[in-house]
C-alpha cells in the first residue's frame, strides 16, 4: 500500500479533486432542503430560523394539487405504456435473433441522446399535423417516447439470459400455460418490470421541456414550479415542493436499481450455466 | 447388484415418425420400440435428430407424420403438461427464484396432495439423489452436480412412466460425469422407471444403457445392446462413431446367407459373419477390427492368426499405450491399443512386431 502511494504522488490531489467535484454536483441540491425549512422568504445566509410552515402550506395550494394530480396521471400512464411497450421490445431483442436487431435497438435508445428541445418541437409539429389538441394525453405520448429507452435498459438487463427451458420445465411438470406465466415467467421478470415502472414514473415526474411544449392548459409539477419562480414570495414553497420531489425521485430510483440488480442476478445465473 | 430384468412390454412406440423443417428432415421415418423399465440411449453426433425425437416424446415438438405412443396411449394432441413423461433438461432449468424443496415440489403443487404427503414425497426424492438436508438451499447457491440432482429429483418426484434425459451430464467435468454415470444407472435400477437418455458421448451410452439407438442424419442406424453395438456395428459410420476402428479392404470370394468368405491383403483369407444390414456393392467389402482386439505377441509366443509389421508411432496414455503399426500390403497402418502391464509402453518406434488377432473380431461392414 505504501509502495503504491509512492508511485502516485498526486494521490492526495486526486482525492481533493474528487471531493470538490462531488461537492459541486450535490451542494446546490443540499441548499434546497436547507432553505425550505428557513423562516425567511429569501434564500440567504445566515438562516433566520427553523420552520415547517412552507411544507404545511403545500396541501392548501389548489393549483399545486392540480399540478400534482396531473403529474400523477401522466406519470402512471406514461410508465405503464412505456413499460408495456418496453417488455415487448426487450423480449424480442433478448430472445430472438433477427436481421436489424442491433440497429433497431439503437434507434429505440436514440431519444436518450437527442436534444430534448428538438424532440419536443418535433413532437409538437407531429401532434399538430395529426390534429391532436394539446392536453395531458399528448404529454403522455411525449413522455412514453423518452421513457422507453430507460425502461428498455432496465428490462433488457432483467430479461437477458432468460432460459427458455424454464418455461418448458414448468410445462413438463404439469403446469398450464397460464400457470407457467404466473409461477415462473412473472416472478422472474417482475423485479425488472417494477423497476422499469419506477424509473419511467420518475423520469416523467421530473420532465419539463416536453411537458411544457405538449401540454395545453393543464400544468404538470415542473411546469407549475416554473410558473411559481416568477414570484419571489412563492420561492420557499417551491423549495419545499422541490425537496419532496427530490426525495421521492431518489427513493424510487434506488428501489428500481435494487430490483433491477435482483432480476439480473436471477436470470444471469441461469444463463451463465448454459453458456 | 443384480441387473433388473427389462419387461418385454412396450413403453414407447415410435412408428414412422418424420419431423421436417421445410425441405430438411430432422427425423426421417423413425421406428423404435422402447421397453418398460429399460435404460435406453439415443446416441449420435449433433444434428442427428436425437434431441428432436426426445422433445417429441416430451411434447415440446410434434411429428410432421407418424405416431408416438407412451404406455399404449397415442400422444397426438396431448400437450407436454399432460403427458406421463418428465424431463431432465440439458441446462437443468432449475427455477432460480425457488429453493431446492420448492423446485422439487413444483409439479406436486398441481396434484393438491395434503402437505404431509407432499413433504414426504419431496424428502423421498431428495433422498434418491442424495440431497438430504439441502432442501432449504437456494437454487443459485448450488454446484453444477447439485443442480443436476435437483433436476433429477424434480422429475422423479412426479413418478413418471418415462424419464427423459437431454444430455444431462455434458455440463459436468470428467470425474463428476463418470461418477454420475454410475449413479444414474444405479438410480434407474432402483426406481425401475423407463429412462430415455440423449447423448453424443459413446462411453456414456455404453456404460449406462440396456440398449442404444445410434442415429445419423435423422435416421436410426442400429438398435442393439451396448456390447453388440460396439462389437457388431452394422456399418462403417456406426463402427467409427463408437470408438477406434481399423478398416481393412477386402475382396468377396464367396457370399452365403449368414457368412462371407473374403480375401484381404494383410490378413489373408477370412470367413466372417454376414450382418443383416450388409449390402453387397460389387466384389469389394470392408472389414473392421477394434484396436484392442489386436494383441502384441512377445518374443517366443505365437498365435494361430497373426500379422507382422513395423511400429511407426507410439502414444502413451497412462494405463494403455497406443501403437500405430504399418503392415505390408495394408493401405493404412493399424491402430493397436495395448495395456501397459507387459511393457507395451517400452516398444521402440521402428521395431518389428507381430500382432495376434481372432478372425471373429474382424466384422464385415456395410458402407
Amino acid at each position: 500500500m505504501s509502495g503504491l502511494r509512492r508511485f502516485l504522488p498526486g494521490r492526495s490531489w486526486l482525492g481533493a479533486y474528487a471531493a470538490i467535484y462531488v461537492g459541486f454536483l450535490y451542494l446546490p441540491v443540499i441548499f434546497l432542503p436547507i432553505f425550505s425549512v428557513n423562516t425567511a422568504a429569501t434564500p440567504k445566509f445566515p438562516l433566520s430560523g427553523y420552520t415547517l410552515k412552507w411544507y404545511e402550506q403545500l396541501p392548501h395550494t389548489p393549483a399545486l394539487l392540480d399540478a400534482a394530480w396531473n403529474s400523477l396521471i401522466v406519470g402512471i400512464s406514461a410508465s405503464v405504456l412505456a413499460t408495456t411497450l418496453g417488455i415487448l421490445a426487450a423480449r424480442a431483442i433478448t430472445r430472438y435473433r433477427f436481421p436489424g436487431r442491433r440497429s433497431i435497438n439503437g434507434l429505440i435508445m436514440a431519444p436518450l441522446v437527442l436534444p430534448e428541445i428538438i424532440v419536443a418541437i418535433s413532437m409538437l409539429l407531429v401532434m399538430l399535423q395529426l390534429g391532436l389538441s394539446l392536453s395531458l394525453f399528448t404529454v403522455v405520448l411525449g413522455h412514453v417516447l423518452i421513457c422507453i429507452p430507460y425502461s428498455m435498459t432496465v428490462l433488457i438487463s432483467g430479461f437477458e439470459g432468460f432460459d427458455r427451458s424454464l418455461e418448458e420445465a414448468s410445462a413438463d411438470l404439469g403446469e398450464s400455460a397460464f400457470g407457467t406465466f404466473r409461477r415462473v415467467t412473472l416472478p422472474m421478470v417482475m423485479p425488472a418490470i417494477i423497476s422499469s415502472l419506477l424509473v419511467s414514473f420518475t423520469i416523467s415526474l421530473d420532465e419539463f421541456i416536453i411537458a411544457f411544449f405538449l401540454t395545453g392548459t393543464e400544468a404538470t409539477l415542473p411546469i407549475y414550479i416554473w410558473g411559481q419562480l416568477r414570484f419571489a414570495a412563492k420561492l420557499p414553497g417551491v423549495l419545499a415542493l422541490g425537496t419532496l420531489l427530490l426525495v421521492l425521485s431518489f427513493v424510487m430510483l434506488s428501489i428500481a436499481e435494487i430490483l433491477r440488480r435482483r432480476a439480473a442476478r436471477r436470470t444471469s445465473n441461469e444463463g451463465g450455466l448454459y453458456a | 447388484m443384480p441387473e433388473r430384468p427389462v419387461a418385454d412390454r412396450p413403453m414407447i412406440e415410435i412408428t414412422n415418425v418424420t419431423r421436417s423443417y421445410g425441405a430438411f428432415k430432422a427425423l426421417d421415418d423413425a421406428n423404435l420400440v422402447i421397453r418398460e423399465g429399460e435404460f435406453f440411449s439415443l446416441l449420435g453426433p449433433s444434428g442427428c435428430g436425437k434431441t428432436t425425437l426426445l422433445r417429441m416424446i416430451a411434447g415440446f415438438d410434434n411429428p410432421t407424420s407418424g405416431t408416438i405412443a407412451v404406455d399404449g396411449q397415442r400422444m397426438e394432441g396431448i400437450p407436454a403438461n399432460r403427458r406421463p413423461t418428465n424431463m431432465v433438461f440439458q441446462s437443468y432449468a432449475i427455477f432460480p427464484h425457488l429453493n431446492v424443496e420448492q423446485n422439487v415440489a413444483y409439479g406436486l403443487k398441481r396434484l393438491r396432495l395434503d402437505s404431509a404427503e407432499e413433504k414426504r414425497r419431496v424428502e423421498e426424492a431428495l433422498g434418491q439423489v442424495s440431497l438430504n438436508g439441502l432442501g432449504k438451499r437456494g437454487a443459485t447457491e448450488l454446484s453444477g452436480g447439485q443442480r443436476q440432482r435437483v433436476a433429477l429429483a424434480r422429475a422423479l418426484v412426479m413418478r413418471p412412466k418415462v424419464l427423459l434425459l437431454d444430455e444431462p451430464l455434458s455440463a459436468l467435468d470428467k470425474k463428476l460425469r463418470e461418477q454420475m454415470q454410475v449413479e444414474l444407472r444405479r438410480l434407474q435400477q432402483a426406481v425401475g422407471i423407463t429412462f430415455v437418455l440423449v447423448t453424443h458421448d459413446q462411453y456414456e451410452a455404453l456404460a449406462m444403457s440396456d440398449r442404444i439407438a445410434v442415429m445419423f442424419g435423422g435416421r436410426i442406424a442400429q438398435v442393439a445392446s451396448p456390447k453388440e453395438i460396439y462389437q457388431r456395428p452394422v456399418n462403417r459410420q456406426v463402427a467409427d462413431f463408437l470408438g477406434g476402428m481399423n478398416f481393412v479392404k477386402a475382396e468377396i470370394v464367396e457370399e452365403q446367407n449368414a457368412s462371407l468368405l473374403v480375401d484381404t491383403l494383410g490378413f489373408g483369407r477370412i470367413k466372417t459373419d454376414k450382418p443383416k444390414a450388409f449390402v453387397r456393392n460389387g466384389s469389394g467389402a470392408t472389414l473392421g477390427i477394434r484396436p484392442e482386439r489386436l494383441r502384441v505377441l512377445w518374443d517366443d509366443s505365437s498365435a494361430k492368426f497373426e500379422v507382422s509389421g513395423k511400429v511407426v508411432e507410439r502414444h502413451y496414455f497412462g494405463e494403455i499405450t497406443h501403437l500405430i503399426v504399418e503392415i505390408p500390403g495394408l493401405e493404412k497402418p493399424l491402430s493397436v491399443t495395448e495395456t501397459n502391464d507387459f511393457g507395451a509402453d517400452d516398444i521402440p518406434v521402428g521395431s518389428s512386431i507381430r500382432l495376434a488377432y481372432d478372425p471373429e473380431a474382424l466384422v464385415a461392414l456395410a458402407d
